[in-house]
Order: structure tokens, then sequence, then C-alpha cells
């Protein structure tokens, strides 16, 4: 365990160096959100649950048949979550409202990943095998993924899903935004073309946030005035507009900061140039200097 | 007790390593599922609970509980304090040991073992896995650099070549012993930061901005009661001296640490008002309260009395308590605090889960014995017939 002076000194140069190096201010955070991405709006109200959409997302990603023919509505009695085999899916929900013959309303509302502005995913991901692209989709490259599944521990929508059996390449599964298709002038995604009644409208995410708006003016009464995903953990590429309050069908409360703000100022502040550890090296490395100095003064030491 | 570390060379097989041996086969063979039937077929992991008691337990709690290794290399390399020197090898042990675990516990739980080293080539500065993996990494190579004198020590009279490397190693392994301390702060805070990304599921009780410094602080003050336990331990199951002239004065640090750990814990739970869950009377809550009050705030009323610090009976219960109380918050914080929104049932780990981690345990603390008795790692002395 021998410092010698030399050795310090060296060290000590190179850290200054470095910290002079470093420029002072610790870059406050910003959002990496794409100015003006591609996104969908989701009218709850258009919606009848006819599962169209279902279908032509399991053709579009070439995904297993499923247990019960898209045909078949008795899927709606369990609340269903996107799995590894189906990227979307649509649940029914009775709010309470009543028609004139006092039978309960459905309300139906498809779920898919979220593709969010900021998204925990993309900040989580430990390799960036999940990146945010300018056209709006959330996209994940299995060529870098190492299957640690911190992408489904950050998700606040709760969407990612893994293959847990497969033992020695399974992928993480969520919807891509049929991101290939987007790419191409012209492309929809394959759930907002067969839509029979409309309710996913694809478009420019400023635009559909003004046809939002639009509709909201000119029906007052049909819509709760909200836009979920306008906002919602710092807005999201696919929104909702609702007839019912968002609470009653299935939405949770999210904070409208993104979640990654807090880890990347924490991580950036205190490891950008990596100043910390450099400077906690060489006040240890101090220490150490000066402590074995004071030892040298005959004691034999190990 | 100034004499140099030995190897023990006692009889290996006792009944107790036949034990170990049975919960090493058992875990095995469930690895062996895990790598033909997938994660699903041998855990309780879903789409909701994608981290259990495999990073629950082997990674976070690993990584913590081995906080003994740079804590004592820093109370006696780095500070000076030669006086600790009998307890710095067998720390050291325990963290080369605990973290090659971590890794091996990560390779059964990471869907794609084989593609583990891609963190290297693709950076995610972002990410705090990716800051937690590459200290991690480049720790247990510190560890392993820090190790090579033991190894050297014992066979140089055979080898000449090895004095010479150990001669070589002695002169920069400050390079090493400093970088180990610093590591090992980077990961400790940032496998806290790990959980912040998931405001929604964790917990208000754990879910505060602090949590890195809360996990450093933790690890650090749970660093000298891990080594006060193990050294208990080995000394009791290999009938040495007990080393109390050690072990006594690093208990009395650990009112200082422990006392900074408890302060920070309760005066953010006071800031930020969470004492309203307190008596909820769910799962979260009394978790919580079974953290503080056992494994935090008893042990460190009870350190603060010489005689508990003085007994090596009552010493060794205080530092079971901190290191349950460090154990517990890591699971906490990972399992019982992490409630997706959509969850329907609550996770609990598997059987096939726990036999693996289980099977890690006894595989370490096999290695661990195999080592102590064919390396100088300890210096107690076999103790003298009858005394205790």
């Amino acid at each position: 365990m021998d410092l010698s002076r030399r050795n310090f000194f060296g060290v000590m140069a190179g850290t200054g160096t470095l910290l002079a190096g470093r420029t002072q201010n610790a870059h406050a955070w910003k959002s990496k959100a794409p100015e003006n991405p591609f996104g969908c709006l989701v009218d709850l109200t258009r919606c009848v649950g006819c599962r169209k959409c279902e279908e032509a997302c399991n053709q579009a990603n070439h995904l297993p048949p499923p247990d019960k023919s898209f045909e078949n509505k008795s899927v709606f009695e369990f609340k269903r979550r996107p799995d590894e085999s189906k990227y979307t899916v649509v649940n029914r929900y009775y709010s309470g409202t009543k028609n004139d013959q006092d039978a309960l309303l459905p309300t139906f509302v498809k779920i898919q990943c979220m593709h969010c502005q900021d998204p925990s995913c993309v900040s989580a991901c430990v390799v960036g095998a999940l990146t945010k692209k300018e056209n709006g989709a959330v996209h994940y490259d299995v060529s870098k993924c190492i299957g640690c599944r911190y992408c489904m521990v950050a998700c606040p929508f709760e969407i990612p899903a893994y293959e847990y059996h497969n033992p020695i390449t399974p992928h993480v599964r969520k919807c891509n935004f049929c991101f290939e298709k987007i790419s191409q002038s012209g492309g929809v995604p394959a759930c907002a073309s067969i839509c029979p009644m409309e309710a996913i409208t694809f478009g420019h995410r400023k635009q559909l946030i003004d046809i939002a708006r639009n509709r909201m003016k000119k029906d007052p009464g049909k819509y709760v005035h909200d836009i979920y995903g306008e906002k919602e953990v710092g807005g999201t590429s696919w929104m909702y507009i609702s007839g019912e309050p968002f609470e009653k069908v299935g939405f949770q409360k999210l904070p409208l900061t993104p979640p990654p703000k807090l880890t990347e100022t924490i991580q950036h502040s205190l490891f950008s140039y990596l100043w910390s550890p450099i400077l906690l090296y060489s006040l240890l490395g101090g220490i150490m200097w000066f402590k074995n100095k004071n030892d040298r003064g005959g004691t034999h030491e190990s | 007790m100034n004499h140099n570390p030995y190897p023990l060379k006692k009889p290996f097989f006792t009944p107790g390593v036949y034990v170990m041996l049975v919960f090493m086969i058992t875990g095995g063979v469930t690895v062996l599922a895990r790598f033909i039937g997938g994660i699903g077929y041998v855990s309780n992991l879903t789409h909701l609970y994608p981290w259990g008691l495999w990073i629950g337990i082997d990674v976070a709690s690993g990584v913590a509980l081995a906080a003994g290794g740079f804590t004592t290399a820093a109370l006696a390399h780095i500070l000076g304090r030669h006086h600790y020197e009998p307890v710095v090898r067998p720390a050291l042990l325990t963290a080369a040991l605990g973290y090659t675990f971590v890794v091996l516990g990560l390779l059964v739980d990471i869907g794609r073992s084989w593609a583990i080293w891609k963190p290297m080539l693709y950076w995610n500065p972002n990410s705090v896995l990716f800051e937690v993996a590459m200290c991690v990494m480049v720790y247990l190579n510190v560890l392993y650099i820090e190790f090579i004198p033991i190894v050297t020590e014992q066979f140089k009279s055979k080898f000449s070549i090895l004095a010479v490397l150990e001669d070589h190693l002695g002169k920069i392994m400050w390079i090493f012993v400093i970088a180990g301390v610093v590591l090992s702060c980077m990961h400790q805070s940032s496998l806290g930061s790990l959980m912040l990304i998931a405001p929604t599921k964790v917990h208000p009780l754990w879910y505060t901005p602090i949590l890195p410094l809360l996990f450093l602080l933790s690890a650090i003050s749970v660093g000298y009661p891990m080594v006060i336990f193990e050294t208990t331990l080995i000394t009791t199951s290999m009938k040495l001296d007990s080393e109390m002239d050690c072990l006594s004065p690093l208990s009395k640090i650990t009112i200082y640490l422990l006392g900074v750990y408890m302060i920070l814990k309760l005066g953010d739970m006071l800031v930020r008002g969470t004492y309203v869950y307190l008596l909820d009377f769910s799962a979260q809550s009394n978790s919580f309260l079974c953290e503080m009050l056992i494994g935090v705030i008893t042990p460190w009323i009870m350190l603060c009395f010489e005689n508990v610090r003085k007994s090596r009976k009552t010493l060794f219960f205080v530092s079971c308590l901190i290191i349950f109380g460090v154990l517990i918050n890591r699971i906490n914080v990972f399992i019982v605090g992490f409630k997706p929104h959509y969850s329907t049932t609550p996770y609990f780990p598997s059987i096939g889960e726990m036999l693996v981690t289980c099977g890690l345990i006894a595989t370490l603390m096999f290695i661990y014995r195999l080592a102590v008795t064919w390396l100088p790692v300890l210096r107690a002395k076999a103790k003298k017939g009858g005394s205790s």
C-alpha cells in the first residue's frame, strides 16, 4: 500500500485539469420530445367495441392467433392487458351512465403503448434498445436488448410485455406504432386504418389536439373537457377524449412531469464528466497520502 | 492476535457443508429448468411485476450486504487505522464473492444472459441501470485485483513469478483501493435511484428523491455489522478466537453511521408527511414499521450501551438486526413497495425463485469456507481448549 508523493501529485494534477475542463453549469434537464410527431387521437364516444383494431394489429405484426376469435364479445367480461401475443386490447367499462331505457351504457377503451413524448422506458433502457423516433414511435431494437426488463419497471402505463417462456432469446413486446408503415409517406397504423367508426384519428400531434378541442367545442355536452395524454407524463403521442371521466374508464391519474426528469437530473448533476467520482478519488487519495506519510515515522506496517 | 493471516487447513466436510451442498444442487437444477423452460417456467414474474426476488435479494441486497468490503478498506487503508487490518481480508473475500454472485444472479434473471456484455458496447448515459452495470462490472474486477495478494501469498513459495507480481501489484494497490471505495459510493447510491423512474408504482413510504442518499448511507452503516456477523459466524464455526478487540470498536463507529441514516430516514418521513400511511395496516405500512422499528431504531438504541458492544452474543444479535433492517429495506423498495396500478394479485416469489436464491447463497458460503480453509484470509488463532 505505497502511495508516493509523486503518484499523488500526478493524480491531483490530472484531477485539476479534468475539473477545470468541466463547464460550470450542471445542465438543467431538457425535454428530448420531437417537435410535432405523429400521434393518434382515440375518441371513446365513437368506439363500439368491434375489436377490428385488435385483429388488424394481430395481422400486421404477425402475432399468434387468439384463443377466442376477434368476433367473440365474451372477452369483455374481464379486463384484459396487452401482452406478448396482443399489442392492443379493447376493454369494456360501465361508468354508470344510462340510456332512456335505464340500461347501463358501455364505454369501450382501446389500450396500447402510448408512445410518450419523453418515455420512461427509453430513459431507463440500459443499452438504448428503446428509442423515441422523430415520427413519434417508441422503437425497440432487439439486437441491443439484454432482457433486464427495466423498461417494464419504468413504464407508467405498464405496457411492455415479456416473452417469459422463451429461455434464450426473449423479446420485449409492445405496440410499435406500425413504425415501418408510418415511416413511409401516407402510411397509417393498422388499427387506425381499419377502424369502421373512425374512432382512431392518425395525424400530427398538434393538429390532433386542435381536432380534439374542436370536437369538444362543437358538442360540449358530449365530452369531459380534458385530453388524456396531452399533458400526462409530459405528453404522449396517443391521446384520448371521452364522454366519461377518465378515472371511471380505466385511466390512472398520472403526474404531469415526465418521470425521466428526476432520474436524469440526479444522474447528470452527479456524474456529468464524472466530476464527483474524480473529486472523491482525489480527496481519498489526499487523505491516504497524508496518513501514510504520518505513519512512515518508523513503525513497520503491512 | 498480531500474527499474519493463515489458511485454516481444518477438516472441510461438516454436516453444515452437506446442507449447503443440498441447496446448491436443488438451486442448480432450478437454474437448469430456467434455461430450458424460460424465466416464466420457474418464476412468478409477470408483465406487471418484471422484477422479483432475484433482483430484490440476489442483486440489490447482495450489493448492499457486500458493503463491508469497501467500508473496511476505507477504514484500514485510507484512514490508516491499521488496528482493523484483521477484518479487511475476510470482508474483501465476502465482497468479492458477493459481487460475483450478484452477477451470477443477474445471469439467471436477465432474459438474454448471453448478451450481458452489451452495455459495454451500447451506452445509455441517461439510464441509472447503465451506470450501476458499469460500476458493478469495474468494481468486480477491482475486487479480484485486490484479492490477488491473498492468492500470491499462499503460492509464491512454489512459483517465484508470483512474488514478483505481488511486489509490483503492492506498489500500485492504492489505485485500486481508492477506486473500490469511489465505485462503491457511486453504484450503492445509484441502486436507490433505480426506482425513482417509477413514481406511480413505488409506495410513498419509500419513494423519495433522497432514496439514493438513503441507499448509500444504509450500505455504509451495514458494512461493519456485516463484518461482525460473518466474523462471529466463521470464528464460531471454525472454533477460533472471537476477534472482539477489533469488532467492538467497529460497532462504536456504527452508532454514528446508523444514527445519521436513522435521522435522515425519519426526517424524510416527517418532511414528506408520509407518516399518515404508518397505521394503514397494509402490507406496505407493516413492512415499513418492521424495517424501521426492528431493523434501525432498536439496534441503534442497543448499540448505545457499552455492555451490548462488549458482549459477543449481544453484538452478534444487534448486527443481525441491522442486517435484517437493510435487507428488508431493499426488499421493501424493490418488491413490497412496488405496486403497479393495474395489478390484481400481488407478486409473491415462487418456490423456483427461492430455490435459485438459496442455492446461490449456499454456493457463496461454500466457496467462502473453501477460501478460508486453503487461503490466508483469517488471522484469528485457534481457540485454546474450553475457553469461550
